[in-house]
């Protein structure tokens, strides 16, 4: 039976970038639906009636929720396609599995403190992000992913934050590019693989649906 | 620790539902492991050790090799010792139970604790987020006698707060969050968990509970 695989997405979201990434590289073709947020279809709502939120893949007709299982589920199930996203062994599966969850924790709570108006809580979220890609630099190392092997799951999880890194630097005032110089290299290597640069929003756009989200919200 | 250690250990905190899960989880795998009890009001320069990143229990130390998160811990249980599966085997089943583990920590547990915390509006906003999140979970379970079907599995350990803990915070909170009426699925459950032959012997004391959590709930109104 041939597959028919459908993702719910929406275009500046990191976590919709996530399956559009993992699928591209493993060249799983898919139709890609965009959803709009503030008239979700009765698709989504039927697929994920718990949160109502994209990323949500249907694989002949089952839906997957969450960014992270669905980069899994679309790892075991393509395990026959390169690149193995995941780590082999189990041990380095498992450190995989917790920095990622670590990635979404940080990023989130300094990312909300860097967009809040209030200067002290704007300079808390740039300290603990600065923190938080110090700790990503000592994680990278010397390597040229955080994958082992190659591009893989870590680099999955952090490289679609990097189209909001923009949106980050002018709301908090400071550069990202430039104080993690291997960080930028692990960008730009990233970006060399088509299939991970065609997946990812553009920064320009993500800046500006966070204008407009500021708007509607009067900020 | 040192690398290269053979054997695995257990770093814990008594009362914590993470640390049973673990515990649990290896019982039903028939994995041999030391447990070290942590003060979490007086860590040990073990902790920050052994997982400098969050400093939380449980941690498990395989080979001298740490790993904490007890969702984490439970999948690396089952890839490196395969007898007595906790996970299931089929991909699509897997990820139900990836996605319903985060649901059950990441809502009910949270919305939970949060009546324990809080009082006036936002325990009552937090009781009937509780009963929401519940009723969710009440449909995933069906009639079956554990999540994992037949048998006890990893969303059993993951869910397994329910049946044991959340009673006692409910009497230190004084709210109703599952009322078996409501709720027959859970109900039945609750029972089938914690008669499990690998449960039952290996409750933590009601009554220790119970004093515990009245001095936290004391310890967070304070601070409110």
């Amino acid at each position: 039976m041939e597959d028919k695989v459908i993702l719910l997405d929406f275009y500046p979201s990191m976590f919709g970038m996530r399956p559009r990434v993992a699928l591209a590289v493993k060249g799983i073709d898919y139709e890609h639906r965009e959803e709009d947020k503030e008239n979700k279809c009765q698709l989504l709502l039927e697929s994920n009636p718990i949160y109502k939120e994209i990323p949500v893949l249907i694989h002949n007709g089952k839906p997957v929720c969450g960014s992270f299982v669905i980069v899994e589920y679309i790892d075991e199930v393509w395990k026959d396609k390169s690149p193995t996203l995941l780590p082999c062994d189990p041990y380095q599966r498992a450190q995989a599995r917790f920095l990622a969850d670590y990635i979404d924790k940080k990023v989130m709570e300094t990312g909300n403190l860097i967009w809040c108006e209030e200067r002290e809580e704007k300079e808390a979220g740039k300290k603990g992000f600065v923190e938080f890609m110090k700790q990503m630099e000592s994680e990278l190392g010397d390597k040229p992913f955080f994958g082992d092997n190659g591009f893989g799951f870590l680099d999955v999880a952090l490289i679609t934050y990097t189209p909001w890194f923009k949106t980050f630097e002018i709301c908090g005032d400071f550069s990202i590019q430039q104080d993690y110089p291997k960080l930028s290299s692990w960008v730009k290597k990233c970006l060399e693989i088509e299939s991970v640069s065609k997946s990812l929003a553009d920064p320009d756009n993500v800046y500006n649906f966070y204008l407009t989200i500021k708007e509607k919200r009067g900020i | 620790m040192e690398k290269g250690n053979k054997g695995v250990q257990l770093v814990g905190f008594w009362v914590s539902p993470f640390v049973h899960r673990v515990k649990w989880g290896m019982k039903l795998k028939g994995i041999e492991f030391e447990y070290i009890e942590e003060d979490m009001f007086n860590r040990s320069p073990l902790l920050s050790q052994i997982n400098p990143v969050t400093g939380k229990v449980p941690v498990l130390v395989h080979d001298g090799n740490p790993l904490p998160e007890s969702s984490i811990i439970l999948e690396y249980l089952d890839e490196v010792w395969s007898h007595a599966p906790l996970f299931p085997i089929d991909a699509y089943q897997r990820a139900q139970a990836r996605f319903w583990s985060k649901f059950a920590d990441q809502k009910v547990l949270e919305s939970a604790w949060l009546t324990v915390c809080s009082k006036d509006e936002i325990q009552e906003k937090a009781v009937k987020d509780a009963i929401g999140h519940l009723e969710r979970v009440e449909e995933k379970l069906g009639g079956r006698r554990f999540f994992g079907g037949d048998t006890i599995g990893y969303l059993d350990l993951m869910m397994g707060f329910i049946a044991y803990m959340l009673p006692v915070w409910e009497e230190v909170a004084a709210v109703t969050i599952l009322d078996a009426l409501k709720f027959p699925n859970l109900a039945a459950w609750k029972s089938n968990f914690v008669d499990h032959p690998t449960i039952n012997g290996d409750l933590p004391s009601k009554d220790e509970m119970l004093t515990f959590f009245q001095w936290q709930r004391e310890v967070h109104l304070q601070r409110i």
